[in-house]
């Protein structure tokens, strides 16, 4: 066996493994590649966590600089975007929070406000620079007495969709509950009435429309992380 | 400089983390591969049944367990090549040895002389090691653009740092056609990297 026939070999057992071992797409039948890629998930969790600087910002970038036409991103079409009646919306709050009081959009607006021009990249590897602006999460975080010794917090959406994240990236003073996009309220396609803006993490992190949001030391997982997609998933 | 206990023409620790690499390499490439499809640079994609990974998220998390694999095995065959003197083989000659020895390798009249490496492959070695630098100090970057943003800075910002990852690949996969023709060519060379050989 000459060397371009090993090669030959090993690009087929990748193959092979590509259409039989890797497919990673039943979490509830993990065979022994899936269980692999579970572990060294697991494993860069841990790293993204240890280089995670709470004090390393997220570029900022000039109102000049964003992409317009904006770009719609979900796991469904535009027209599928879910439309939650402002009026009689309210935040609820779970898990380890003291003060667990829903809260109204106008009292969410109520709050001190901050804006950003920040960069989202897509797991697909796009990017899009935007501007957002919202109640920090962390500030929302204390304000309602959650504890924030607590290792998730976690998101449920009008559309379905759920993620979490880790405490430390929820604290961070670029994590806001965004309220606002490009200047106006969030429309249905960009996550209104409150979705999550999270910049030193990929996209799918920031997920829209939010219903409920907790605090807890269960791993609460997401629509895509339950899927295979790295959970932290930090930029 | 030769080191007179080395017997063999390969060392074992040579021979090792060369298919380590191997079998990294093109696992990086082939997740890599389906990773640019889903958002391509170029106006072409990849092959579906020449990747590795069904679909975008069995694509990224081969593609960041094999990092490891890549960079570990990487930095021992560093150490080993600086440490212990390995690298005086690899150091490319002056343009006029390179360019003799290009006219004769093109001729196909280029000697293989055993356990010396020629001004051609001297290039071609340096050259896929310093791509294997950047595709992962690239990678590095696009992993990580905001806590390791010096590096994503060094390559112009993380769209760049795409495209400069992408080109290592490609630098990575030419040498890697080139490298299986010239062993197709001279089949002798393949055993050695398996036993060691003999000098």
């Amino acid at each position: 066996m000459n060397r371009r026939q090993v090669m030959q070999r090993a690009m087929a057992l990748g193959f092979v493994s590509g259409l039989e071992g890797c497919n990673y797409d039943d979490p509830n039948h993990p065979d022994l590649a899936d269980k692999f890629l579970h572990a060294m998930s697991a494993w860069n969790d841990r790293v993204q966590a240890a280089l995670f600087d709470p004090h390393t910002l997220a570029p900022t970038f000039r109102p000049s600089q964003i992409t317009m036409p904006p770009r719609f991103n979900a796991f469904y079409d535009i027209s599928q975007a879910p439309v939650v009646d402002e009026t009689s919306y309210r935040l609820e709050l779970g898990g380890q929070i003291a003060d667990k009081t829903p809260w109204s959009l106008a009292q969410l607006n109520a709050l001190p406000q901050e804006g950003q021009i920040t960069r989202l990249i897509c797991v697909e590897g796009w990017r899009v620079i935007g501007q957002w602006a919202g109640v920090p999460l962390g500030q929302f975080l204390r304000r309602v007495g959650a504890d924030i010794t607590c290792r998730y917090v976690s998101f449920q959406c009008a559309d379905g969709y759920y993620s979490s994240i880790d405490m430390a990236s929820a604290l961070h003073p670029q994590t806001l509950l965004a309220l606002q996009f490009l200047g106006q309220p969030l429309t249905p396609a960009f996550g209104a009435p409150v979705r999550l803006r999270i910049p030193t993490k990929l996209g799918f992190k920031n997920p829209k429309s939010i219903m409920q949001l907790a605090v807890t030391n269960i791993y609460p997982g997401g629509y895509w992380e339950d899927q295979g997609y790295n959970w932290f998933s930090g930029s | 400089m030769r080191d007179k206990r080395i017997r063999v023409i390969h060392p074992w620790i040579l021979r090792l983390t060369h298919w380590l690499n191997a079998f990294a390499i093109v696992m990086m490439i082939g997740s890599g591969w389906q990773i640019y499809n889903a958002s391509p640079l170029f106006g072409f994609s990849f092959p579906i049944t020449i990747t590795i990974g069904q679909w975008l998220g069995a694509a990224i998390a081969w593609h960041l367990a094999m990092m490891w694999l890549l960079v570990g095995n990487g930095l021992v065959y560093f150490i080993w090549t600086g440490a212990s003197g390995h690298w005086r083989k690899l150091v490319p000659p002056g343009p006029k040895a390179i360019w003799r020895d290009m006219k004769l390798a093109l001729s196909f009249r280029l000697a293989h002389e055993t356990g010396v490496y020629n001004a051609v492959q001297r290039l071609l070695y340096t050259g896929v090691l310093l791509a294997g630098v950047v595709v992962v100090l690239s990678g590095l970057a696009i992993w990580k653009p905001v806590q390791l943003w010096p590096l994503c800075d060094l390559w112009g910002g993380y769209f760049a740092a795409r495209y400069v990852h992408f080109f290592a690949m490609t630098a990575i996969a030419l040498f890697l056609a080139v490298h299986l023709a010239l062993v197709a060519m001279v089949p002798k060379v393949l055993p050695p990297m398996i036993t060691g050989g003999k000098l």
